[in-house]
């Protein structure tokens, strides 16, 4: 029963997947693309990733996505603009590189050798999300708290690059 | 209830001092209208300076902090040393050319500081995930910088191409550190080593190490993933180009050497072939592309992608020779380069006017000083005695040799050689040729005089007397081995 679900939600997620490379207007790219989203958060919650299952709908699904269609919507790009810019040997060339790296990609998953489980011990009695809190306020106390020098910068440069100058 | 581990702050002082300091010049800003760059320069120096001395204790010490994700050891005390003159330089010439463009932006010193505890974490990061955490600190407040100049399109054209490669380099970086997870369940870079050292390195653990390798090879800028670099070094303020020419290169340097002295040892046999390919095309294409350049900033784009060349010969020589000559070769560049972009920014003027090789045309009767800092910058990225670029050039040939690469060494020798054409055209522009009409003598504010007496100095002393240096950088690579 696992397998007919894992199926059905990796047929979405490619299917999506194809529609965002192939469909022209980009309203409608965006909108697969947060089908894939989607779809990737059901396949997480099937590993039993609640955690990244929630994150991947909150962040990405909902705020990376919707930033997306702001700026397609307000841009307001047309068909014209976006073709202008692809010719057809780039767009095999493009074609032919990605299917190069799924190759490799395969093959490194394929004949990649054993994977090691995590060596971080999971408490038995704690959920997938108390352990990520306990970790991140434990082991990976020190890159969460520099990890706001960073969004301060990136702050601070969201100002910069909308004022006017002075 | 969770218990904290235990806090040990000694190794993060230093850049938790750059990160208040910027918090101090971003409230104090806001409330002062003249004067607030001199302000804001006058702080970050004083922050760098209490970073300086609260960096002292990590000499001694070889501990890890923060339950295995920051190093303390003498290795990340020699680089932050590095870091903290880079930055404390850039600073202090930044003030004289914000003033030239009208730019009353104390943020630009903000992020600074910050990139430049970004840069510290990355030089401690005992974690693959710290090192990326310190990674994008610092890229991120870059991409910013190198965006500062606000009425430049070629400014705005640089951050872009910055922000887009650098977030693919990023990208592939944290693909290899996944796949790196996948194939030994921990990104603790002892944990790596331990893992490996077992016997159990499969076809996924090496190319996450290539995956990684590419990501640190782009901040590096080795060929072929250097492209970036003439543009970006070219539309950036020239100040920051300095800085990012020789602090993003030493962070970055250091956190690539950390990971694959420490981590990926068993990989070595395989990444020091992929590097010895990757020097030689360095090396080869930053000279020869340099020969051909009219503008300034752009030939010393193509010559710190040749310096990039030299420093991986350092790497694949390793042992304790070879990552001490990157050090010693990292802290004679930092001096070098931050001096003569320093005099570039000088000489540019307003609007960056006047950064063509031709501009330089009786920098020698004009302003007897600069033509003589300038020259002493040219000898010593040229490799000239008794400047110090002599001595790190000498250092890593030497211990590339010891190692049986002859080849390598004999293709850098020559490429030094073409190097020194370029270096000298701009020695003979500043004194054989005369200009048509001969500018005014450009004065120096007392912050860029200080910047350009401390990296002529620097150049000189640590070249004349290497000794000492020397022998520090053999101490702070004991950590690694």
């Amino acid at each position: 029963m696992e397998l007919v679900y894992f199926y059905i939600l990796s047929f979405i997620v490619v299917v999506s997947a194809v529609f965002v490379v192939f469909l022209r207007r980009p309203l409608h790219n965006v909108l697969f693309m947060i089908l894939t989203m989607i779809g990737v958060a059901c396949l997480m919650l099937q590993l039993e990733a609640e955690f990244i299952a929630m994150v991947q709908l909150i962040v990405y699904a909902g705020a990376v996505m919707v930033l997306f269609l702001f700026v397609v919507m307000l841009v307001n790009i047309t068909q014209a603009d976006l073709l202008s810019q692809l010719s057809a040997v780039r767009g095999w060339a493009g074609a032919l590189v990605a299917f190069a790296i799924f190759g490799v990609i395969l093959t490194v998953f394929k004949v990649g050798g054993q994977t090691a489980a995590p060596q971080a011990q999971a408490a038995q009695h704690l959920t997938n999300t108390e352990l990520v809190a306990r970790e991140l306020f434990t082991t990976y106390l020190l890159p969460f708290e520099v990890a706001s020098v960073l969004l301060l910068a990136a702050i601070i440069g969201a100002v910069i690059l909308v004022r006017k100058g002075r | 209830m969770i218990s904290l581990p235990e806090l040990t702050f000694v190794g993060i002082l230093p850049a938790l001092l750059l990160c208040a300091a910027g918090v101090v010049i971003l409230v104090v800003g806001w409330f002062l209208r003249r004067g607030v760059l001199v302000v804001s320069c006058a702080v970050g120096i004083v922050g760098i300076a209490a970073a300086l001395i609260a960096n002292n204790p990590l000499r001694f010490a070889n501990d890890s902090a923060f339950s295995n994700m920051l190093a303390v050891d003498a290795y990340s005390w020699f680089l932050n040393i590095v870091i903290l003159i880079a930055a404390g330089l850039t600073i202090l010439m930044s003030v004289r050319y914000l003033e030239d463009e009208g730019i009353a932006m104390y943020e630009y010193f903000v992020l600074v500081l910050f990139a430049a505890a970004g840069m510290m974490f990355m030089v401690g990061g005992d974690h693959i995930l710290m090192i990326y955490i310190g990674l994008e600190t610092l890229s991120i407040s870059i991409y910013i910088l190198a965006g500062g100049l606000p009425e430049s399109v070629k400014s705005k054209e640089a951050a872009m191409k910055y922000l887009i490669l650098g977030g693919f380099a990023s990208g592939m970086f944290l693909y290899g550190a996944a796949l790196l997870f996948g194939a030994a369940g921990t990104l603790s870079l002892t944990g790596l080593a331990k893992h490996f050292q077992a016997g159990q390195v499969g076809l996924l653990a090496k190319a996450g190490m290539g995956l990684i390798l590419v990501g640190f090879c782009f901040k590096v800028s080795a060929v072929p993933f250097h492209m970036w670099t003439p543009d970006v070094y070219d539309g950036a303020p020239t100040p920051l180009t300095a800085f990012m020419s020789v602090g993003v290169k030493a962070a970055a340097f250091a956190a690539f050497v950390r990971v694959f002295f420490e981590a990926l040892t068993q990989f070595q046999v395989d990444w020091t072939q992929i590097l010895w390919a990757l020097a030689v095309l360095t090396m080869i294409l930053g000279n020869v592309a340099a020969v051909v350049q009219e503008n300034i900033k752009r030939m010393l784009a193509y010559s710190s992608i040749a310096h990039a060349g030299y420093i991986l010969i350092g790497m694949i020589a390793g042992g304790k020779a070879g990552i001490s000559g990157v050090l010693y070769y990292l802290l004679a560049y930092t001096f070098t380069n931050l001096g003569a972009f320093g005099i570039v920014a000088l000489v540019g003027r307003k609007g960056e006017a006047r950064i063509m090789l031709k501009d330089y045309r009786g920098l020698g009767n004009s302003n007897p000083l600069l033509a003589v800092a300038m020259s002493i910058f040219m000898f010593s990225l040229a490799g000239i005695p008794p400047t110090a670029g002599f001595i790190g050039k000498f250092t890593i040939f030497s211990a590339a040799l010891a190692q049986g690469y002859i080849w390598l060494v004999i293709i850098a020798v020559l490429t030094s050689i073409v190097s020194v054409f370029y270096y000298f055209r701009v020695i003979m522009k500043m004194y054989m040729e005369t200009p048509e009409t001969q500018p005014a003598a450009l004065q120096l504010s007392p912050a860029t005089a200080a910047a350009l007496i401390i990296s002529t100095a620097g150049v000189l002393y640590i070249g004349i007397f290497p000794t000492t240096y020397l022998g520090l950088a053999l101490e702070s690579v004991k950590p690694l081995f």
